[in-house]
């Protein structure tokens, strides 16, 4: 399903999120099961099946990393069930590196400014990262959009970590 | 003879048409029932004026009691009087056990392990006991509205996992009351709330009830109510303020052997001086046990210091929460308080605390979900037409399946707007192969045994084909009550598997078509008789809302298409005059089937009529 044909907006990365959130809300009160509630049974299954679906694309269009896999998966690289892994040196050397950060927090004497510490950083990382994935996805070259699959598997690194971090505060929260 | 109905000029072109339909709040406590009228939402009341049923039953010699009558004999007769069912609904009685220690109740243990209560009159579940809750409160409705009801919107708390839901559900469908939807108790409040003061922004919604937890953060915009996170503990309520209480009292009196009426006696008396807290500094907490009185004072700081842990954890969940919704304290505009024990004045003021700004009562705690919950059934039901209000709600926990060495592969994640649909592929390791089971769990943890069980189920008829080959996809769907339900397929044959799910802790169809005729027997009512009726509204909702379709739509359709759906239309009216409950099933069926494409066209065309507005409003 291609999401951008379903919000009937261009298929490019910069997506202006008001505009995308205002078309949801609309596609929403067009299909969501309530408006339905009355209705045939067969309309009620397509409305379910049909909002699960604006649901998901407006997640995806939300969302930069996957509205980046999203549009690589349209153009024929498909990112979700690959086992390929990020072979740039630098790049698994600084995982390392963040890693052993991550272990030190629960040592830390000011563990809450360690977190924001590496919060900042995850951030400024990730922005470069998109900065790049934003002028590689632009290009529509084949060339391109294979690096542009290599940034993306470099996010979905550093949203891991990020998941890690969160786990990590919630525990000093608790 | 019914009053006359008055509709707001625009509301409803036809007034006589007006459907009654009622929200009603099945509170771990109270329970309430409400219903618009006259474009007015509120809740209905007894005959005695009172707007609350106390959420107890009593299983008497010769017949069961609901409400005050069954409070009255709580603390006489213990085990045969139910209090706060609520928290029982979708639990293992294992899990009870564990959480409240030992209760008043004879238990025996479900083939599946659900708890069942032993009472006078015979052995009953939490959906049984649940189902006599709502009895009264649907006579109560159908009495003041004077009529038959269309259906109901009963509330949830919005962290009740799908056990929990099914489990309620099923308690409305045992009497015979269709539930047009389950809605999260904090966003009908939102609603209540939200269209009163049409504020548009973030709210966080507070609702801390007898049994249960839940903050939600909403967006507010043109109508729409989104919930972008909800956060809770389904087991933590204002009975748990009353436990510590009962053992606050225990230890300064130094009881330790109590007889079950003592303990229920207890009970009742750390509510009254919980309640009485919320508006005095200092409470006397007074029992006679075997003609000795026992008297001890509780003061504000006390009670405080007691329950402190409690609302300390609930303040935990506001902030994780608030971080799952990507917002941050300054954003939210309101806080609005649910539920009873947010009179406790340290949960207002810790709450006031944390959001730093006064939070809402306008809107009496207990009655606002009930309220919001009939608006949204009058919308259902087809009353009002011309709404723009729509709910967007979450699934509160993580859906997941249990994958080698008892851990999770999460497959829907928390907060995920519903209906949602996810699929996911699976392949055979054996050649040959033909059968495959899976294991769905409910909860955030990584390992199997730290999640809740939700159903097991079977995969059957796959193609036997060489081991790695054959490659089914299952699709987990959520549908907007936060149910969920399973499909399969094979891909390279698109053969479709069975699948046999068998909940972990609800019951299975045939229970609960066990229970179904138990209570016609009980009610002296005839099983057909009720089915045939059912049947005949069906066919009449049926031929009502497709003609309605036709008649704006129908020309989305060929000419031949079209005659074709309104002969069949015209087929399932003379057989819904006839007497064959099997017959009129059949048509409604048929009809159904026959819609698939009309249903399909009207969506896309809706969709498109949907963003036509948008592209011309971006120009």
């Amino acid at each position: 399903m291609n999401y951008f044909e379903l919000f009937d907006l261009d298929p490019v990365f910069t997506v202006d999120t008001a505009n995308l959130a205002e078309r949801y809300r609309e596609l929403q009160k067009a299909v969501h099961p309530d408006k339905f509630a009355s209705q045939s049974e067969q309309q009620k299954l397509l409305s379910v099946q049909r909002t699960a679906q604006v649901n998901d694309g407006y997640q995806t269009l939300k969302n930069p990393l996957r509205r980046a896999e999203h549009m690589l998966s349209l153009r024929g690289i498909d990112l979700s069930h690959e086992t390929t892994t990020v072979k740039d040196t630098t790049f698994l050397m600084q995982q390392m590196e963040w890693r052993e950060m991550l272990d030190d927090i629960s040592h830390s004497n000011a563990p809450q400014d360690k977190i924001d510490e590496l919060y900042d950083s995850f951030a400024s990382y990730e922005k470069s990262l998109f900065n790049l994935l934003a002028e590689l996805l632009a290009s529509e070259q084949e060339q391109d959009d294979k690096s542009a699959a290599e940034q993306v598997r470099k996010l979905k690194f550093m949203a891991k970590l990020q998941d890690e971090l969160t786990r990590i505060e919630d525990d000093l929260l608790d | 003879m019914a009053l006359l109905q008055i509709a707001e000029p625009g509301q409803s072109a036809a007034p006589h048409q007006h459907k009654l339909a009622v929200g009603i709040d099945l509170g771990t406590t109270n329970s309430l029932v409400a219903a618009v009228r006259s474009g007015e939402a509120s809740t209905l009341t007894d005959e005695q004026g009172q707007h609350s049923l106390p959420s107890v039953v009593h299983y008497g010699e010769k017949n069961v009691l609901v409400g005050d009558e069954a409070q009255a004999l709580s603390a006489m007769d213990p085990s045969n009087t139910i209090v706060s069912v609520k928290r029982f609904m979708g639990r293992s009685l294992q899990d009870i056990q564990q959480r409240d220690g030992q209760l008043a109740y004879q238990f025996e243990a479900s083939e599946n392990g659900l708890p069942v209560f032993v009472t006078q009159q015979g052995k009953v579940n939490p959906v049984q006991v649940s189902a006599e809750i709502l009895k009264p409160l649907i006579a109560r409705a159908e009495k003041t509205l004077g009529g038959d009801l269309q259906g109901a919107v009963i509330t949830v708390p919005a962290y009740f996992d799908d056990a929990q839901r099914q489990g309620t559900k099923d308690a409305a469908e045992l009497i015979g009351v269709k539930v047009l939807r389950l809605l999260n108790e904090p966003t009908a409040a939102a609603i209540a709330y939200g269209l009163d003061s049409k504020q548009e922004g973030v709210i966080a919604i507070y609702d801390l009830g007898g049994g249960t937890f839940d903050i939600s953060i909403l967006r507010l915009n043109k109508g729409v109510f989104e919930v972008l996170a909800t956060g809770g503990d389904s087991a933590l309520g204002g009975d748990d303020f009353d436990r510590l209480l009962v053992e606050h009292f225990k230890n300064t009196w130094q009881l330790s052997q109590l007889t079950s009426s003592q303990a229920r006696q207890l009970l009742i008396e750390a509510r009254r001086v919980k309640e009485a807290l919320t508006v005095s500094n200092e409470v006397t907490a007074t029992v006679t046990f075997d003609n000795q009185l026992l008297e001890c004072e509780v003061s504000q700081e006390t009670f405080n210091t007691i329950i402190a842990p409690l609302v300390k954890k609930t303040i935990s969940s506001c902030r994780r929460t608030l971080r799952d919704a990507k917002v941050s304290i300054d954003e939210v505009i309101e806080t609005v308080m649910v539920g009873g024990s947010t009179r406790v004045p340290l949960v207002r003021s810790e709450v006031e605390h944390f959001f730093n700004k006064t939070p809402l009562t306008s809107i009496d705690p207990d009655r606002v979900v009930a309220i919001g919950a009939a608006i949204q059934a009058d919308i259902l039901v087809g009353n009002k037409p011309e709404s723009d209000l729509l709910l967007l709600d979450v699934i509160p926990l993580s859906l997941g399946i249990e994958t080698m060495g008892g851990l999770v592969e999460k497959v829907v994640t928390r907060n995920t707007t519903i209906p949602v649909a996810k699929a996911q592929e699976f392949t055979t390791f054996k050649d040959g192969q033909t059968a495959m089971a899976f294991h769905v769990v409910q909860g955030e943890r990584e390992l199997v045994d730290d999640c809740r069980s939700l159903a097991r189920f079977t995969l059957q008829g796959i193609p036997a084909l060489a081991a790695g080959a054959a490659h089914i996809r299952v699709t987990f769907q959520v549908d907007a009550d936060g149910l969920l339900s399973v499909t399969a397929m094979e891909k390279s044959t698109e053969v479709k598997t069975s699948i046999q799910v068998k909940p972990s802790f609800g019951l299975s169809d045939d229970e609960i078509a066990t229970m179904l005729k138990d209570s016609m027997k009980h009610a002296k009512d005839d099983i057909t008789r009720r089915m045939l009726a059912e049947q005949k509204v069906e066919a009449a909702r049926v031929i009502e809302s497709l003609s309605a379709a036709l008649q704006k739509d129908g020309d989305l359709l060929p000419d031949d298409e079209r005659v074709a759906l309104q002969d069949a239309i015209a087929n399932l009216g003379i057989t819904a005059q006839k007497d064959d409950v099997d017959a009129i099933e059949k048509a409604i069926n048929d009809l159904d089937a026959q819609t698939q494409d009309f249903a399909a066209k009207r969506m896309d065309n809706s969709i498109k009529a949907a963003l036509k507005g948008q592209s011309v409003d971006n120009i």
